[in-house]
């Protein structure tokens, strides 16, 4: 078996490289791949050209490379855009950095535009998120709130419908403020599209927040009491952060489905997104043979940082879970000790109201008084625990899921990179034996299906030397995401623990005089 | 397995009896040490006395806890002092639910770090500790009542229980505590009957019937607060200890990044830490001021309680000499017996009536000190806490937030 065989080699077969290579032709080349093995199919875009002129862009696009970026081709590099496409216009026209003059496309990528198989973001992505990094920094100027959420039917088949709310000076909206309503399963759809849109090309798409059968359930039947309300809000914070951390990812903000949701009144209903629906089962079996395979798959990693970065996602995945265990017990606990401590306020009133020394029992009804409050307190703590602590936890868990989903699609890319120069191999002596045993026609369609394979070959080289790049870039973004976003949480946990503990001095500062007052 | 009191003088007088022998030092009785053995406590009981009736100025003995039982029980049978409010006998040692924790910590759960074990080991440890000193504090505060109360410290079981070298011998009663104890209930039926005027006795003096009503919601009402300050304590306690496996996984965290969050995970971990010793801090002052106290005060108004048991047993029993004399006198039989039965009766209640009027209203101004002291405390250790957290928070915060 020639199963250990190697890639054939360009230079030594790493990434790194193509630092050596012709810029334009390998972004082209594998730019084009990727996109005609992408399933969906948005408008075609013309490809930045191979001449790339002076940098009208705007200075030091390599400010914003991190480590892992270190092969990122763009960050050598500026590209023109060319204005073909019409939804290349508002994008060009929304960015506050010089206008880019067009180029038309080179002859050498003109053939392969003709396929309509083209996945433009991914295009889009590369042009835009070099036009930002060069601008330097970060400037999405897109705000999303979920809020107002109501119910609407009845029974079994009533639903959640949720109010979606763009805040936006991107001019690739029609509005600067505009808001729809949606319901959960609209949310999944959405995920669900881009998921398959991307992921299997390296991006990480963050994952939709989970169903729950019981907890929807309980709404449905109209149980209006405190759980199914922390129910709709916990999947309202959920769904928002959820669309907060999408259109914060520069490639699948320009994701006409995303735009699609956001804006339009209408959407077509994403039926198959049901729990037990036939394609629901159907994704549940893939992703149980998904497993399967990649138990089997024995990838010959060259690259040692794959290695480290998949190791580095397993830890962080371990120790977040043991975290999160330990904060959902800090949320309940607190919580027990709210209703402790009201059921405490109560007993101290009625001792106060018992005492018949005066000044004692005025003393006992604001200690009462201060229970309560406190018990408030408490409340809003383990609100806080939650929400900031905990979610942030949990989010991060399922997001870590789908980076090692994107670290698993690049060794199926690579098992089938290795499967066609397996079957190359074999066509090359099928054509041996031909040769030898000299039939003419046989010959022929032997060396055809070399040609087929030898392109499927180049194509899976591609495709993997494609996949890896993008999966660099992506757990830099990553990253680079984590930490604000945990940095972020926790600085605001931490000043929601102090205005507690200030609440607390406030409280007791009241009550102490009236504790001396006692005579 | 044994745990000492450490030798220290004087120990901190419990802050919930507000005994005062500020001045009164012909008797002054303290616990000066104590030793945790398996299944027993054995306190060394110090006395410290001028009072001609002691052979010497300053002994100690070793007592155990059924032997504080026994001097109280002594106590509440003798007629001598059913006008009086016996101080609560101290509840019984109970490491039970402690020394289970422990022993549960020991046999281990692998998924536990030596670091978090050790902490979790550290914070049982002390909770043994503190309910070790409470139940010193308990048995102390009851002898050092007695010893204050004129008339109960001249008690001749008092000075026994003080001085005399040997053991008591007052295990055996076990079996006579038991149907003891059954007794006595069948007794506080009769009298809860009596208290609450379902018996038809007619309460004579205003402020005895005051009193009866307000001490019957009184302690009721004060039982169910100390229960639910206890769970509130408790609830605490939990929350503390939720910080360590907190702490420790942000420390892992911190230790595995290799970028900015290394530091922030590192600091939030100290910060876990740190938190978790005020938490602790808290629920232990609620413990000390509020819990204890309120359990103090619940004991002590039983105790008053069954003052006004007695007394009203003993206006029963007057009447009843009242109706046996006019019942006499119609028949004109045995009346001098009847006559001088009643008398008794008579001097009987009004000797109760007169001490417990003194005794209920030295409670009333014992509980308000007590109370007022307590929550005054209460107030100032809460916000030495939450100013102490703020603190430490804030400069995490700073630190945090001054990073790149």
């Amino acid at each position: 078996m020639a199963a250990e065989r190697e890639p054939p080699p360009l230079g030594d077969g790493k990434p790194t490289d193509f630092e050596d290579l012709e810029d334009g032709e390998d972004l082209f080349t594998s730019t084009v791949s990727t996109l005609e093995s992408s399933p969906s199919s948005p408008e075609p875009a013309s490809l930045p050209a191979e001449d790339i002129s002076a940098n009208s862009n705007g200075p030091k696009p390599a400010e914003v490379v991190l480590d892992d970026d270190r092969e990122d081709l763009f960050a050598e590099a500026t590209e023109e855009v060319s204005l073909d496409s019409p939804e290349r216009e508002p994008i060009l026209s929304s960015e506050p950095s010089p206008a880019v003059t067009p180029v038309t496309p080179t002859t050498l990528i003109a053939p392969r535009i003709e396929s309509k198989s083209m996945s433009a973001p991914v295009i889009f992505d590369r042009s835009r998120e070099e036009i930002e990094e060069a601008a330097n920094g970060d400037i999405f100027d897109i705000e999303i709130g979920v809020s107002d959420p109501e119910k609407v039917g009845d029974g079994m088949n009533a639903y959640m419908a949720y109010r979606v709310t763009t805040k936006t000076s991107l001019s690739m909206f029609s509005k600067s403020e505009f808001s729809v309503k949606r319901r959960f399963s609209d949310f999944l759809g959405l995920h669900s599209k881009l998921a398959s849109k991307y992921l299997h090309v390296g991006y990480i798409v963050p994952p939709a927040p989970e169903k729950s059968i019981v907890g929807m359930t309980k709404v449905k039947v109209g149980k209006e009491d405190s759980s199914s309300t922390e129910f709709v809000e916990k999947r309202r914070a959920a769904l928002e952060r959820y669309l907060q951390r999408t259109v914060k990812h520069p490639t699948l903000l320009q994701d006409p489905d995303l735009r699609q949701f956001l804006e339009s009144s209408e959407l077509p209903r994403a039926v198959n997104t049901q729990a037990l629906s036939g394609a629901g089962i159907l994704r549940m079996v893939n992703k149980a043979a998904d497993a399967v395979n990649k138990m089997t798959i024995k990838m010959n990693e060259s690259d040692a940082w794959f290695e480290e970065k998949q190791q580095q996602f397993e830890n962080l995945d371990q120790q977040l879970r043991k975290l999160h265990v330990s904060v959902e017990a800090l949320v309940c606990h607190r919580k027990e000790l709210s209703a402790n401590t009201a059921a405490f306020a109560k007993s101290a009133a009625m001792l106060g109201n018992s005492e018949d020394h005066t000044a004692l029992s005025r003393a006992l009804s604001q200690l009462a008084e201060v229970e309560e409050k406190i018990d408030q307190l408490h409340q809003e703590q383990a609100f806080a625990d939650f929400y900031m602590f905990s979610e942030l936890l949990s989010d991060y868990i399922r997001l870590i899921a789908a980076v090692k989903g994107v670290f698993d699609h690049r060794m199926k890319c690579w098992q089938k990179w290795e499967d066609a120069q397996i079957t190359l191999l074999k066509k090359r002596e099928a054509e041996a034996k031909m040769m030898v045993a000299n039939k003419p026609d046989k010959i022929q369609q032997a060396k055809n299906e070399i040609r087929e394979w030898e392109a499927k070959v180049q194509q899976g080289e591609r495709d993997f030397e494609q996949i890896s790049k993008t999966i660099r870039k992506e757990v830099g973004r990553f990253e680079k995401e984590r930490v604000k976003d945990f940095k972020t949480v926790i600085i605001k946990y931490l000043e929601s623990l102090v205005q507690t503990q200030q609440q607390l001095i406030k409280y007791w500062e009241a009550f102490l005089p009236e504790a001396k007052a006692i005579a | 397995e044994e745990i000492h009191m450490p030798e220290t003088s004087p120990p901190p007088q419990p802050s919930c009896a507000s005994v005062d022998l500020q001045g009164d030092s012909s008797l002054q009785v303290e616990i000066s040490d104590a030793v945790s053995e398996r299944d027993k406590v054995k306190f060394t009981v110090q006395t410290k006395s001028c009072l001609p009736h002691f052979a010497q100025t300053e002994f100690s003995v070793v007592r155990q806890h059924e032997e504080f039982i026994w001097l109280h029980d002594a106590y509440v049978e003798n007629e001598e002092y059913a006008g009086l409010i016996i101080p609560p006998a101290p509840p019984r040692p109970d490491f039970e639910a402690s020394r289970e924790k422990l022993q549960k910590l020991g046999e281990g759960d692998s998924s536990v770090t030596r670091e978090e074990f050790a902490k979790m080991k550290q914070e049982l440890e002390a909770e043994y500790l503190a309910i070790f000193k409470k139940t010193v504090a308990m048995h102390e505060v009851f002898l050092q009542r007695l010893a204050a109360h004129p008339t109960l410290r001249r008690d001749h079981n008092f000075f026994v229980f003080l001085e005399y070298g040997q053991d008591l011998s007052v295990r055996g009663k076990n079996r006579k505590e038991l149907l003891g104890g059954f007794l006595r209930n069948i007794v506080k039926s009769a009298d809860e009957a009596l208290i609450t005027g379902m018996s038809g006795l007619k309460e004579v003096d205003d402020f005895f019937e005051h009193e009866r009503t307000f001490l019957l919601e009184y302690h009721t009402r004060i039982r169910d607060a100390c229960l639910r300050a206890d769970r509130v304590m408790r609830a605490h306690k939990c929350l503390a200890d939720d910080y360590i496996p907190i702490s420790a996984a942000l420390s892992s965290l911190g230790t595995q990044e290799v970028n900015q969050l290394r530091t922030s995970f590192l600091k939030l971990a100290e910060l876990f830490e740190r938190l978790r010793k005020l938490e602790g801090r808290v629920a232990s002052d609620e413990d000390l001021k509020l819990s204890d106290m309120l359990r103090y005060y619940m004991r002590d108004s039983q105790a008053a309680k069954d003052l006004l048991y007695r007394r009203l047993r003993a206006l029963a029993d007057y009447e009843n000499a009242n109706k046996a004399l006019d019942k006499a006198r119609t028949r004109n039989r045995e009346v001098r017996p009847a006559e001088s039965h009643q008398q008794l009766c008579c001097q009987r209640f009004e000797r109760l009536s007169d001490s417990a009027k003194q005794e209920l209203m030295d409670f009333k101004s014992r509980r308000v000190s007590s109370f007022r002291k307590n929550l005054i405390e209460l107030a100032e250790l809460e916000l030495k806490h939450a100013k102490a957290s703020t603190l430490i928070l804030r400069n995490t915060l700073v630190a945090l937030k001054g990073e790149p």
